[in-house]
């Protein structure tokens, strides 16, 4: 036995072996790895420490590097660190400070070897324990060493004082009780001579005051003294941090502070803190003019220096300041604009934000154009940043500094032309939002679309397809706006269309569908104007029909001139009401000729795989028949009976316009919610039915899947419930004795032997009807909704600038409140108690050093016995403060006061459920305290009061 | 605080990474190959700093430095000055330079615990504690003391009780 472990000894591998073994491997990183891993897993096993010390140092290196797991080594770890030499306790402390997590079963056991070695007076043992618990330490860990670690907070050897002081920051987080115990004497380091000890101390001040600057202002006086007096660098730049936190939260305190600052802006030399100090002034002291003007004066030097770094910097540092002084900006507009083609990407990227910054509605067109010139030249992914962020900066808040809305969709339209263009989807979504928006804007709108549609050359960049998309829905939807809506109905149908994706594709052909609707109405609607007017219509007619129809049969050429014959006619049809016969006679020709047309190009998608397309192309050439079985050779039958047959087609044409012609409007993001589930009506009972079936029968073919795409919630549900059954069928067969068994067990299975009608009862048919009917309620409900918005819009807006329809909630997503974060509330809760409270410091913080449970709980009691009463009228204090709270919340959820006021009580029962679980779940102890904080929370404002005036004053 | 020290070679592979808030290992190495993609595609002479909260979540910053072949990296979040955490970067590799007397990439590959004693004097917890070279440097002697102290009493010890036993 003996022997062995000293064989392996002999014979393992160090891990400068293993490094070089791997480095010169030939079987491949992976194999290697691999068997160097079964290597480690026998070696750790050895109850030779050195081996198992060795083999967990390999493994931890493989796991750091090459990312192997180690979690499974977790109780070697301990044994390591429980080595009683230094080197092996070493291996063993990184090991666990690497891979422990709250999760790790294996902590508890740690507890008292960290304690042995925090207490150990080889400071380097200490460090060790020290640096291992500043990643792992957990709730329970930090509880069960706070007494340690408060009697290294005063250590006479700065080496292990301050590590022990950048513990702290952890064990504060994860056990805020222990601020009871420590934070005087944190405090008291903040007086330290050494910088070492200063620098880590205010480190950590400068964490606990970003999370929560208000309970720290008492410390302001003994921060504004490092302030003045400190020399170290590093020391100013942690307590500016912590000054930009708290000088917000006290005026008078900015105003103390503003003094020594400038001195250190005008004395220092170290960039960093310059740097430091610009950011302090520009974040937090943006009221002090003289402060502000000296800032801005050295962030001109950052931004012409050399130093690429310091230019970044300094944009950024301008950037701050554009809500307040965007004069700033202008004083350097030059530097900014060519920081656009700098070299450096932070750098144009930064100088981006800031020219965004600027924009209003008088400079968004000047601007706009300079930087899509920009974006023309610039390499594709700035310019993405570019198009994206004007994209953004225009829609942000619906469109708020656009005015010229005609600029603006010009503007989409040749953003989208930019060959680097990859803001489909955005443009998409804009294109179409601005024509449910702004009526104004529709006539350019669909100038724009056809523009782009029009271009044969835009079809093959996949980036565009969205674009295209929208400008295809924009077309067909706002048609009567067009010029030339042939033009249009021949581009949606060309050739090269089928570049496109399938659903892309469908919208086309939609769009073409109401195109053809409009070209067939504005024919009608003239057409009784012309037999109204004209009677001897019947001969001119009969000549022009021939030659019309000859057309017809002519070849492909022949019909696109005969094409740009009827466009010429139907634009002045459109123009002009009273057009001249000959123009009219041309016309019927070309209406027949479109229909032709649009057979033809349709014909192959009648065989489309694409659910939506196969429909919608259908749906189109059905009602191409259904026209040509009234005129069967409407040019033929001119006599006598044309009169009656246009009205048939009048008919006809009149109600599916009359479909089309319903205005779309701006869809609330909330619409869904605010649909009530119908009573009965539950989803998920149906589902996990759904699901079992589908997991007990094991359908033979999967080939059918109930809830395969949106598309087939549209299907018939008979349909739908015949397709289930054909696939039901076989399985009925094979599972016939098992569906038996089971029925006699109570279950639901699919394949049973009901009656054909019985399967019209099957859960998934029956649901997605349900859900079917639910989104025709919610369309139908969010149609009114919009409808009555837009009117109360319309009365009330008379400006130059177009009619924008704006939802009062919910264009923008709801941003969900922050919830509280329980942990950091107690932290702060109690540093305000251990700040404000002085009176119950001492004692606890002297007894603690000798027993620490027993002190906690006096301290405990004595809170509890303060003033009973007083911790219940606090109690009334915040949940009045928690009202206000939502009150304000409520503003913007005015339209629908109820729900928000049902929500918000929601929320705070909530909340207060949360805390009572919390203090269920936790001990007792933290229970009393949560008590106490209430109080801590309603008597800190006066407190703070008490506090600072006696050093601002 | 600062959240993560990555050293890595200009081809990505990782010579040290330490993590100052729990990340599983899978984890990691996903963190330090994105922090390359963005690395690499870098031209020379630009600024040292990378947007990364993409990556490291928000409120995270990152600055960079390169040298030779490898790339130093440090995670922070807006507690830290950025210049500072330049300063920092330099403090350490002057450091591992003193310790390894004209530091390159071979010493670190092969100094993997050393440069963890390093790390360990500069940075704890996230926070920084040592900004002298020269401190680190005594510190970081005086460890490698006790280790190859305790190394060799152990190698006596554990041979008589390995003969012994």
């Amino acid at each position: 036995m003996a022997g062995s472990s000293l064989m392996e000894t002999l014979f393992q591998r160090t891990l400068d072996d293993l490094i070089k073994a791997l480095r010169l491997q030939l079987l491949g990183e992976s194999a290697f790895i691999s068997k160097a891993m079964d290597e480690i897993r026998r070696e750790i096993k050895s109850t030779d420490p050195q081996t198992k010390s060795t083999a967990l140092q390999k493994l931890s290196y493989l796991s750091s590097l090459h990312g192997i797991d180690m979690n499974w080594a977790a109780f070697h770890v301990v044994e390591v660190m429980s080595a009683s030499r230094f080197a092996q306790k070493k291996i063993g402390y990184l090991a666990a400070s690497q891979s422990f997590h709250e999760a790790t079963p294996v902590l508890l056991l740690i507890t008292n070897q960290l304690r042995k070695d925090l207490t150990s007076t080889n400071e380097f043992e200490v460090s060790l324990a020290l640096d291992c618990l500043s990643r792992i330490a957990t709730i329970d860990l930090a509880r069960d060493l706070t007494p340690e670690i408060f009697t290294l907070l005063s250590s006479t050897k700065p080496f292990v004082r301050k590590k022990a002081i950048s513990v702290v920051l952890r064990v504060f987080g994860k056990f805020p009780d222990a601020v009871r115990v420590c934070f005087k004497r944190l405090v008291e380091n903040l007086d330290s001579s050494d910088p070492r000890i200063l620098s880590a101390v205010v480190g950590v001040f400068c964490e606990l005051t970003s999370q929560d600057p208000r309970s720290y202002l008492p410390l302001a006086p003994e921060f504004y003294r490092i302030l003045a007096d400190s020399k170290n660098n590093w020391v100013l730049i942690k307590v500016l941090k912590i000054f930009k936190n708290l000088a917000p939260l006290e005026p008078r305190l900015a105003r103390k502070i503003v003094e020594p600052i400038t001195e250190h802006m005008r004395r220092t030399d170290a960039k960093s803190l310059m740097f430091e100090c610009i950011r302090t002034v520009v974040t937090s002291l943006s009221d002090f003019e003289s402060a502000v003007k000296l800032a801005v004066e050295r962030t001109r030097e950052f931004l012409v220096d050399d130093d690429p770094n310091l230019k970044y910097l300094g944009l950024h540092a301008l950037s701050i300041l554009v809500p307040k002084h965007s004069w700033a900006v202008l004083e350097n507009k030059e530097v900014v604009i060519k920081s656009l083609s700098d070299v450096d990407p932070n750098v144009k990227l930064e100088s981006l934000r800031l020219v965004m910054a600027m924009v209003y509605d008088n400079n968004v067109a000047e601007i706009c154009r300079v930087l899509v010139n920009i974006a023309i030249k610039s390499d594709p992914e700035f310019c993405n940043e570019i198009l994206g962020s004007i994209l953004a900066t225009c829609g942000e808040n619906v469109y708020e500094i656009v005015i010229d809305f005609d600029w603006y969709v010009s503007l989409l339209g040749e953003m989208s032309r930019i060959p680097h263009c990859q803001k489909g989807g955005e443009i998409e979504t804009q294109l179409i939002d601005i024509g449910m928006r702004v009526k104004d804007a529709r006539p350019t709108l669909v100038m724009v679309g056809r523009d782009l549609l029009i271009d044969p050359a835009l079809l093959g960049n996949p980036f565009m397809h969205r674009i295209l998309s929208a400008a295809a829905w924009v077309s067909g939807e706002y048609v009567q706006f067009s010029g030339k809506p042939f033009e249009l109905l021949e581009a949606l149908l060309q050739p090269r269309c089928n570049l496109l994706p399938l659903s892309v594709r469908a919208v086309y052909v939609q769009s073409a569908f109401k195109v053809l609707v409009f070209c067939l109405n504005s024919y009608i609607q003239e057409q009784y104007v012309e037999s109204s007017s004209y009677v001897d219509t019947l001969i001119e007619n009969d000549s022009e029909s021939i030659s019309a129809r000859e057309c017809q049969d002519a070849s492909n050429l022949h019909e696109q001139v005969e094409e740009f014959n009827s466009r010429e006619t139907l634009s002045r049809v459109q123009t002009c009401t009273s057009a001249s016969l000959e123009d009219n006679g041309s016309s019927i020709g070309s209406i027949a000729e479109l229909l032709n047309f649009i057979q033809f190009s349709l014909g192959p998608l009648t065989w489309s795989h694409d659910v939506e397309l196969l429909e919608r192309s259908r749906n189109l050439l059905n009602f191409i028949e259904l026209i040509r079985i009234q005129i069967p050779d409407g040019l033929n039958q001119k006599d006598g009976s044309s009169e009656m047959e246009l009205a048939e087609i009048s008919k006809i044409v009149e109600l599916i316009l009359d479909a089309f012609s319903d205005d779309f409007g701006p869809i609330s993001v909330n619409a869904q919610e605010r649909v009530p589930i119908p009573e009965g009506l539950i989803f998920k009972e149906n589902l996990d039915d759904l699901e079992m079936i589908c997991s007990d029968t094991q359908l033979p073919e999967s080939s059918f899947s109930f809830g395969s795409s949106l598309y087939e919630e549209r299907l018939d549900s008979s349909l739908l419930s015949q397709q289930s059954q054909q696939v039901s069928e076989p399985s009925n067969a094979t599972t016939s004795l098992l569906s038996e068994h089971r029925k006699r067990h109570g279950l639901y299975y699919l394949p049973s032997d009901k009656t054909d009608d019985a399967s019209n009862d099957y859960p998934p048919a029956n649901e997605l009807k349900l859900q079917d009917h639910l989104d025709d309620d919610a369309a139908h409900l969010v149609k009114l909704a919009e409808r009555s918005l837009a009117l109360k819009k319309k009365s009330t807006s008379a400006k130059p600038r177009p009619v924008v329809v704006r939802l009062d909630e919910g264009d923008e997503l709801p941003v969900m409140r922050k919830k509280p974060q329980s942990k950091d509330e107690q932290l702060s809760d109690a540093i305000r108690n251990v700040l404000v409270g002085s009176d119950v410091m001492p004692t606890s913080s002297q007894t603690n050093q000798s027993s620490k449970p027993s002190s906690r709980r006096k301290g405990k009691e004595k809170q509890n016995a303060d003033n009973p009463s007083e911790s219940k009228e606090n109690l009334g204090d915040v949940e009045e403060q928690s009202n206000t709270v939502d009150t304000s919340s409520r503003r913007t959820h005015r339209r629908h006061g109820k729900e928000g006021k049902q929500s918000s009580h929601e929320k705070r029962s909530e909340k207060k459920d949360q805390v009572h679980k919390k203090g269920k779940r936790m001990s007792s102890q933290q229970h009393s305290r949560h008590k106490a904080k209430q109080s801590g929370d309603a008597s800190f404002p006066v407190a703070s009061q008490t506090v600072i005036p006696d050093f601002l004053l | 605080m600062i959240r993560a020290v990555i050293v890595m070679n200009t081809q990505g592979k990782p010579r040290f990474a330490k993590f100052y808030d729990f990340q599983p290992v899978e984890k990691q190495q996903e963190l330090i190959r994105s922090v390359h993609g963005v690395l690499c595609s870098r031209a020379e002479n630009v600024s040292n700093f990378v947007e990364a909260e993409s990556i490291f979540g928000p409120d995270s910053r990152v600055v960079y430095k390169h040298f030779a072949t490898l790339y130093f990296v440090f995670v922070f979040n807006s507690s830290e000055n950025e210049l500072a955490m330049l300063d920092l970067i330099q403090v350490f590799v002057e450091t591992l330079d003193k310790c390894f007397k004209n530091v390159c990439e071979l010493d670190l590959v092969f100094n993997y615990t050393k440069m963890h004693s390093i790390l360990d004097e500069i940075i704890s917890g996230g926070q920084v504690l040592e900004t002298s070279s020269a401190e680190v440097v005594k510190a970081v002697e005086e460890i490698s003391k006790l280790e190859t102290a305790s190394n060799s009493i152990n190698f006596v010890s554990k041979t008589v009780s390995g003969w012994r036993g």
